[in-house]
């Protein structure tokens, strides 16, 4: 088959994050191509530079074997390539058919519902879809959404479709009829890169497997060679795990108590469902599963953040179902939230400010309406030579400072009242090995001092290496535990993709 | 009588319904615009000018349009290309306006022209209440009623109107459909300020014809809190500037037939009246009656991380 | 070929203080085109300004008389600024602060200098306060735009101002001119070196001294800057933002309404119309230049005030409309919006598309 497109030794890098380096990868002509990785392998930044929405630091692209640069989307798309973003680029206050004809070439500026709606039900017709035109997008369904984006990219004759995750939000029926849409496709000649982690899909669809890893190409397989084992083992890797050495003589207390928790979403859907969850004195809780699967709703169930709609939270004798931020805080629950700039930091204050964001109604840091400058310099000196964070001149605002040393701020203050619960939301994301070490050993050294923490993190090797127990989640559920010090990431793997439930749940 | 007060209520209205559309167009590309105010003035001062040297009203608004224009691409280009802080680049506007106006304006003070006539459309202007109000009335009302008409269809029915939601509601989205989010903000900004420029030529051509230093009088702010009245959509737009309309035609007429009230604060009643508006739409707003476009104020950067 | 534009990961402290420095020179060059067009030498113009403003002791006493109501309206606004709220109405609140005055000064039947002080101080505070927090009640309330709010309630005040001046307020020997009666000595602060200059203008520099350790030590200036950083963050941090919306509000609106006790007391002894010739809307200029600072906001409120001193003196000697100062203004802030943009941002050429 000849190569449709060519990437060669891509490089892409955002300030203190190398996303791509040095991938390489092609398309042939009608082939259905599977890129597969972790959350955070570089899948996404990786399609974001092929449709030209990232611009490349290095690097060639080939179409046609013709080098090519794209500068926006727009360049991609005239040459053929669109794609389906993972977070739809639909506007929810357009209905569907507007969403659809915003994507169309050469419609005439002034348009004729009527044509061009019939244009496009025939299309719906034919691939069986279900998908009401004239409703607007945030009414619809994620699957009906999608459908949306599909028909976008095949009324513009791409010749190229990349899927990013198209399956993470189908059912399993959405998900035999998205595949045949994508045969009768690849029949008609169109190439498609298809983004998953679900081996069960990627072994009945791919016609080639290319593995990303960290930012890197490792591998790429054709049909035949591989299967789900082989594929597994690529994706996660087998080097050995460092498990960090750890005092097994656990406490039996428990400080954590979350019986039948239910959370439902903005949609009224369940995004937590009935989960129980046991955590004892000094344990490192790890909680596996595949982003959307709902491990941010748990931690902003326990943290206060979101209204917990069934279910009980007890935090050793204490009911603290109903409690707010600020009180579950006091009641010694720390939080290390997901998304560090828009909850965890001022940006615009210093180091020693940001510090006492929870703690500044402290005695020790007030005199009646004022505040204790001194104890609050003192307690920033200590914590920035506690924890080794890099601060800019004195009262520099923190947004100057890396993400690195934003999170440790963020750390140092959620850790600095000595809380009994740690609920750490992915506390390595995008920092540099050192600083993720760094954040490691102040958790494990939390626990040798009894604390106790949820760890919700992407990386298996992370939660390999500091748990104690996994709990895996997919849809809103706990579908079982892993022991690290048994288990193999497959198997974690495979409980994450839902395929593989844990007996003894 | 009846008649007498829906005239004046037509007249009123029109240059805040033209200003109102200038800035649903602009909101609806997703710049916020505060500059209103002060591209009314411009416009006004020059469709005085205009007329007053061309001896045309329709050269007189045309100026009004480009000089509006002109002074709205500032706007454009600080909140489109350089993404500066659209709250403080539109005051900026409205100080700017008011302060060239007056440098410019010196000149004009106490001059006249002759303004807008009104044309009475055969027919029509003989119906009864409404005929004078809305059939014999000048050229630009007219213009304004099509306009209503115009934008509508252009938002709904036209691919560039789509293209222009778009561009106010998701950029991110227009981007990925190589829709130039840029392109489309600044002309949207610049013509839309245009539109307000004409609004502002209706005072000094058609309601009093002269130029008075900061003639606007606060007009171009009345626009700004109906555009959320109108939740984006010129027909409600029409409907809230005659609202406006209404109740200086009101505050005239009690002024003109003599009462015990104070005329200040007969005056006062469009300003606490845009207040109480301004909250009932915002609370409406919130029960999720209308949708501001979702993308206001916020500047467009492609490779934005969090 | 193609101009990208790239995010700077920091940018100098150097950069930062250079920007608002060169906006004001660029805008005065710029402003220097308008006056030509409008047949003014600009140069003439701008040596007239610097003549009048600080050529001499009585030139650099009005110019602290005209700083004076900028310095006070200006913190009121920054305050507000810091919490990212939008007090567009100082110029109303500078009003309803001096009828709060005058009030007391005319009606309260008070006698004592200081007690006279006192109380005025306090009805112009408390008056501008509740003036801005209907504004900050409806924000936080139902999240109602403090900008529009804040803005038609200056017309409000305005007019106000007006129906009591013209109305019951009259001076009965004011020949009917829309005047109050003047004060009595006791109501009124004293003048310093046979100048205008008077004791509003070290109340002034007293209330930055203040708002400075409000914000940088007290627990609720701690607060605001959290809000105004991060509101989302704040939230989190279990602070009340509503709550704090409207109190912010209202200092802003109470510390502008002090302005309007300063120049009923300070310079024109009874209350009229035109007491504020705009200094509420040059205050907005004078926080946002300031960035966030106190101290900021009583250097740019000097160099406004020459600036106003010099648009005085033109007016007289051209008939120039002192408006023209807002085209200057509005001027600034455009090029200081420009200037942030090179702050932020780096302009950087790429290679475009090219086939084969």
């Amino acid at each position: 088959m000849p190569e449709l497109l060519q990437i060669e030794h891509i490089r892409k890098t955002f300030p203190g994050v190398v996303a791509l380096d040095d991938v390489s990868f092609s398309v042939a002509a009608g082939e259905i191509h599977t890129l597969l990785g972790e959350n955070g392998a570089g899948k996404s930044t990786l399609m974001n530079v092929l449709t030209g929405l990232y611009h490349p630091d290095s690097g060639k692209m080939r179409l046609d074997g013709r080098d090519v640069h794209f500068t926006s989307p727009r360049d991609s798309l005239a040459r053929g390539i669109g794609m389906v973003h993972q977070h739809f680029m639909l506007v929810p206050a357009h209905s569907a058919f507007e969403n659809i004809l915003l994507a169309l070439d050469k419609v005439p500026l002034v348009f004729s519902s009527g044509e061009y709606r019939k244009k496009i039900q025939r299309l719906i017709d034919t691939f069986e879809i279900d998908l009401d035109l004239d409703t607007e997008v945030w009414k619809l369904s994620i699957g009906a959404q999608q459908w949306i984006e599909l028909i976008k990219l095949l009324l513009r004759n791409c010749r190229l479709l990349i899927l990013d995750e198209p399956t993470a939000v189908l059912t399993p029926q959405e998900t035999e009829r998205l595949f045949k849409v994508l045969r009768l496709l690849q029949q008609q000649g169109k190439s498609i890169v298809f983004i998953s982690h679900k081996m069960r899909e990627v072994v009945e669809i791919s016609d080639r497997v290319t593995v990303l890893k960290k930012g890197r190409s490792i591998s790429t397989l054709e049909r035949g060679n591989f299967d789900r084992e082989i594929l597994a083992g690529l994706m996660i890797g087998e080097d050995k795990i460092p498990h960090w050495q750890k005092n097994l003589q656990m406490s039996e207390k428990i400080v954590l108590d979350i019986r039948n928790l239910s959370v439902r979403n903005d949609r009224g859907l369940a995004d937590l469902d009935q989960v129980c969850l046991q955590l004892k004195e000094g344990e490192i809780l790890g909680i596996a599963g595949i982003a959307g699967n709902g491990q941010k709703a748990l931690a902003e169930a326990l943290t206060g953040l979101k209204p917990v709609t069934r279910g009980k939270i007890f935090a050793g004798d204490v009911d603290i179902t109903h409690s707010s931020a600020r009180s579950s805080y006091i009641s010694g629950i720390a939080h290390i939230p997901e998304d560090r700039k828009s909850i965890g930091i001022a940006p615009d204050l210093d180091v020693a400010d940001n510090l006492i964001m929870k703690s500044y109604q402290n005695p020790l840091f007030r005199r009646g309406f004022f505040q204790n400058r001194g104890a609050i310099r003192r307690n920033a000196e200590d914590k920035v030579s506690r924890f080794a964070i890099k601060t800019g001149p004195d009262g520099s605002p923190v947004r100057y400072l890396s993400g690195g040393n934003i999170q440790k701020v963020i750390i140092a203050r959620e850790l600095s009242e000595k809380p009994r619960v740690l609920v750490a939301l992915y506390p390595t994301r995008g920092l540099d090995i050192g600083s993720a070490e760094y954040i490691h050993k102040i958790i494990v050294e939390g626990a040798g001092h009894g604390m106790s923490t949820i760890l919700i993190a992407e990386d298996l090797d992370e939660l390999l290496k500091l748990s104690d127990r996994i709990a895996v989640m997919f849809r809103g559920r706990v579908i079982g535990y892993a022991d690290p010090r048994r288990t193999t990431r497959e198997e974690i793997g495979l409980m994450m993709s839902g395929e593989k439930q844990d007996q003894a749940s | 009588m009846v008649e007498i007060l829906l005239d004046a209520t037509v007249r009123a209205g029109t240059p805040i319904l033209f200003a109102t559309l200038g800035a649903i167009l602009n909101e609806r590309a997703g710049i916020i615009n505060l500059g209103i105010e002060g591209l009314m003035l411009i416009g006004a001062l020059a469709g005085f000018a205009g007329t007053f040297y061309s001896g045309s009203v329709f050269i007189g608004v045309l100026c009004a349009f480009v000089a509006a224009f002109v002074a709205g691409s500032i706007h454009a280009f600080i909140t489109v290309p350089l993404r500066g802080n659209q709250i403080v680049s539109g005051l900026a506007l409205t100080m700017f306006g008011i302060g060239v106006t007056a440098l410019f304006g010196r000149g004009m003070v106490g001059e006249t022209i002759v303004g807008l006539e009104r044309i009475a459309l055969p027919g029509l202007s003989l119906l009864p209440v409404i005929g004078r109000p809305l059939f014999e009335q000048d050229i630009l009302i007219y213009t304004s009623f099509i306009l209503v008409f115009l934008i509508w269809f252009f938002l709904y029915r036209t691919r560039v109107g789509l293209n222009l939601r778009t561009v106010g509601e998701n950029p991110a989205a227009a981007d990925t459909c190589g829709i130039s989010v840029s392109l489309y903000r600044f002309l949207a900004v610049t013509s839309g300020a245009g539109l307000v420029g004409v609004g502002g030529a209706y005072l000094s051509l058609a309601m009093t014809p002269m130029w008075i230093e900061n003639m606007s009088a606060g007009r171009g702010w009345i626009a700004v809190a109906l555009v959320i009245f109108s939740g984006w959509s010129s027909h409600r737009a029409m409907f809230g500037a005659y609202l406006f309309g209404g109740i200086t035609a009101m505050q005239l007429r009690f002024q003109a037939i003599g009462t015990d009230i104070s005329t200040h604060i007969l005056q006062m009643l469009p300003y606490i009246f845009t207040i109480l508006l301004l909250v009932f739409s915002t609370i409406r707003l919130q029960k999720g009656a209308s949708q501001q476009p979702q993308g206001l104020g916020l500047p467009y950067d492609r490779e934005d991380r969090k | 070929m193609k101009l990208v534009i790239e995010r700077r990961d920091t940018s100098s402290a150097l950069v930062r203080f250079l920007a608002p420095v060169a906006s004001i020179a660029v805008a005065l060059a710029f402003a220097g085109f308008l006056l030509l067009a409008a047949g003014i030498n600009p140069l003439e113009a701008y040596r007239e300004i610097l003549i009048e403003a600080v050529g001499s002791i009585y030139g650099i006493s009005e110019t602290l008389v005209k700083a004076t109501p900028l310095i006070l309206a200006g913190l009121g606004v920054s305050l507000a600024f810091r919490m990212q709220i939008w007090n567009i109405g100082a110029e109303g609140q500078i009003y309803i602060g001096a009828m709060g005055a005058t009030w007391v000064a005319l009606f309260s039947g008070l006698e004592n200098h200081w007690v006279l002080m006192i109380t005025m101080f306090s009805a112009a505070f408390i008056c501008g306060g509740l003036w801005a927090g209907i504004a900050g009640f409806l924000r936080a309330r139902w999240n109602v735009n403090e900008v529009i709010v804040t803005l038609m309630m200056n017309y409000i005040a305005i007019l106000l101002i007006n129906f009591l001046v013209y109305g019951p307020w009259r001076d009965p020997q004011s020949f009917n001119f829309p005047l109050t009666a003047q004060f009595a000595d006791a109501a009124r602060f004293a003048n310093f070196f046979d100048t205008r200059l008077h004791s509003g203008f070290f109340l002034a520099l007293a209330l930055a001294l203040f708002l400075y350790l409000f914000m940088e030590r007290t627990v609720w200036g701690y607060q605001i800057k959290v809000i105004g950083s991060n509101a989302q963050a704040a939230r989190y941090a279990g602070m009340r933002t509503g709550y704090a919306v409207f109190w912010v509000l209202f200092l802003s609106g109470a510390i502008a309404g002090v302005a309007g006790f300063s120049e009923v007391a300070g310079l024109q002894y009874r209350l009229q119309h035109g007491i504020s010739p705009g200094y509420g809307y040059t205050a907005i200029i004078i926080a946002w230049l300031a960035r966030r600072s106190a101290i900021g906001v009583v250097i740019v409120s000097l160099l406004m005030g020459i600036l106003l001193v010099g648009g005085d003196s033109l007016q007289m000697l051209w008939q120039l409309p002192i408006a023209f100062v807002y085209a200057f203004q509005g001027l600034i802030l455009f090029f200081l919006l420009g200037s942030d943009f090179f702050i932020q941002y780096r302009l950087k050429l790429i290679r475009g598309i090219r086939y084969g």
